[in-house]
């Protein structure tokens, strides 16, 4: 127990350190909240027009598939954060203390949090002017929200593995752009499944990330009246499918990237 | 005395490289042992495996009574780390890299604050304490990555390369610093690439090159086997080489090292500057023309080429071109 609060404890110091980060350097935020932005007007604008949603509109199919693509880029920032102190000794600086070995990462993964929590905030409102609309309730589209979140802090934990791992911050955005680009776009993120040919269409009905763009859209109430029931076990059960793709990847990268920042000494 | 640091055998093997081949150390308490040696010698090999950083191949290590392998947590707990590279966060003040490493020692809220201020102070740092560090020059920075270690008053300290990329008026103000913590009761392992550093801090000097000791005393007793200073002399003309040599020989106090082409001759010599007039002065006398002359005193090159028969990589250039440079006005100062 004692133990368990110690860890809690470090790793609130950690996290303190990377939320005074957030207010010093405003530019990493404004890039964080602008990026976001620019993917709404760029898909409302420019690709909607092409793209047909049967029986709705494609701005409220959108918004959904775009926040969960947000998020997930948003973990990239736990793998960046990693790798910078890494580079810079302040994680043998940590190692070098008589602190928990999970507060390092637990600090990040959390701190991480509110990077997604604001620019969540700042799409969700771009999506209202741009003729989103949540048609549920307040507790509803909390859970939307919520669940979006989790499913970014389980990233989190894959990208601190991959921050561990790579060398440097220049090699971190690339490796991580080669895990995260499939994923987020072979789904039904920015387009309706049924579009996209069979091997591929297979992939994006069990890609986690299609699960959670279905789970928020359901919860959002951004599925059109007499849209046909989806015909996988995926996507018919978006939050549990959600859910447990959270716990398998916080099971497998939270123990490994916890052994990884025991020996990873920079040399 | 009881040794604070103790290591025997330690090995530390890369893909490629063997970085430790067998390295034992012995600190006893409150002294300071250098750690000499050029880069990739295995200096930061050697305080990451003390520091628990990294686990040894083989052998073992035992810090402040802990073992580092089955106990590193302990061993954390009675250590302070300034690694080789000043590991403060840039966006977080002063005031705060300390606090938080306070908090991370588990000093409490109250005590970290308190600490922090101390120690700001202390380094000289109470103006700056407030602002980020990334407004901070060089020293600053090596300064407050040092208060670091100290945060909690460890028994023991490791300093990896403290001076690295400081003017030399920093350095000498971090040399101050650091005697000081000495003179508290601290026990220090240092490591640099400058015998200087190590002759102005260091009470016991362990040389290492390729992973393991090459040669091991106080620092007189290294450039007492090094040879201690002698003479560079350059001839201009080729057959006056044997006649510098004959004058030479008479104040040498070990044996000349002639080079027949550049015309140069080193010779080992006691007296400093008056033997060099003398020497000089004789020169003149028997018609020999001196195109070069310069005093010497030992460097890490010296003492690399002297314990290994090869030049410290990297250091030698730099080295070399310091040493010209010095030279006339060492000549004016001796022909006067």
């Amino acid at each position: 127990m004692s133990q368990l609060m110690t860890a809690l404890g470090d790793g609130a110091v950690v996290a303190k350190r990377n939320v005074i980060k957030i207010k010093r350097v405003p530019e990493i935020l404004v890039f964080v909240l602008l990026s976001p932005i620019m993917f709404v007007l760029l898909f409302a604008f420019v690709f909607g027009g092409a793209i047909d949603v049967a029986g709705g509109s494609y701005r409220e199919f959108l918004i959904a598939g775009i926040l969960a693509q947000t998020v997930v880029f948003g973990a990239t920032f736990t793998g960046a954060g990693l790798a910078d102190d890494m580079q810079k000794g302040i994680i043998d600086r940590f190692r070098s203390l008589p602190m928990s070995r999970s507060a390092v990462l637990v600090g990040r993964t959390s701190s991480d949090i509110i990077y997604n929590a604001l620019s969540i905030t700042i799409m969700s409102l771009t999506g209202l002017l741009v003729g989103w609309a949540i048609r549920t309730s307040f507790w509803e589209a909390a859970a939307g929200f919520g669940l979006l979140l989790l499913f970014a802090y389980s990233i989190s934990w894959i990208m601190a593995y991959i921050g561990l791992l790579v060398p440097s911050v220049e090699v971190i955005n690339n490796a991580s752009f080669m895990v995260i680009f499939p994923l987020t776009f072979v789904a039904n993120t920015f387009v309706p499944l049924e579009t996209m040919p069979s091997a591929l269409q297979t992939f994006a009905e069990w890609n986690p990330v299609s699960a959670v763009t279905q789970a928020a859209r359901e919860l959002f109430g951004n599925i059109p009246p007499g849209t046909p029931e989806p015909t996988v076990w995926s996507l018919q059960n978006p939050i549990l499918y959600t859910l447990i793709w959270v716990v398998i990847f916080i099971a497998i990268f939270a123990p490994l990237s916890i052994r990884q920042y025991k020996r990873a000494a920079r040399r | 005395m009881t040794n604070v640091i103790e290591a025997s055998g330690l090995v530390k093997r890369y893909k490629d490289v063997t970085a430790l081949a067998g390295l034992d150390l012995e600190v006893p308490e409150g002294t300071v042992l250098g750690l000499l040696g050029p880069n990739g010698a295995g200096k930061t090999t050697a305080v990451s495996i003390l520091s628990t950083l990294l686990e040894p191949d083989e052998g073992q290590a035992i810090v402040a009574g802990k073992d580092v392998r089955k106990d590193p947590k302990g061993v954390r707990r009675l250590i302070g780390l300034s690694g080789q590279y000043a590991a403060v966060d840039e966006h977080l003040t002063g005031f705060e890299n300390l606090d938080m490493i306070g908090r991370l020692y588990h000093l409490g809220k109250t005590r970290s604050r308190e600490r922090a201020r101390e120690l700001l102070e202390i380094f000289d740092l109470t103006e700056a304490g407030d602002r980020p560090v990334k407004t901070y020059s060089g020293g600053m920075r090596r300064r407050l990555d040092l208060a670091g270690a100290i945060v909690a008053e460890p028994p023991v300290l490791f300093l990896d390369e403290p001076s690295s990329g400081l003017d030399p008026r920093s350095r000498v103000d971090l040399w101050e610093v650091i005697r000081d913590l000495v003179t508290e009761g601290a026990t220090l392992l240092l490591t640099t690439q400058y015998l200087e550093e190590a002759d102005q801090l260091a009470d016991d000097i362990v040389v290492i090159d390729h992973g393991h000791e090459i040669a091991h005393g106080s620092s007189d007793q290294l450039k007492t086997q090094v040879g201690g200073e002698r003479i560079e002399v350059t001839v201009s003309e080729l057959n006056h080489v044997d006649t510098a040599h004959e004058i030479l020989t008479t104040f040498a106090v070990g044996e000349i090292r002639i080079d027949h082409h550049s015309r140069g001759l080193t010779a080992p010599i006691a007296g400093g500057a008056s033997t060099l007039t003398q020497a000089l002065r004789d020169l003149d006398a028997r018609g020999v023309v001196v195109q070069d002359v310069g005093l010497r005193r030992p460097t890490l090159d010296d003492v690399f080429l002297s314990l290994t028969g090869h030049v410290a990589e990297e250091e030698a250039a730099a080295g070399n071109g310091g040493r010209r440079a010095n030279r006339p006005e060492e000549l004016e100062e001796a022909s006067r």
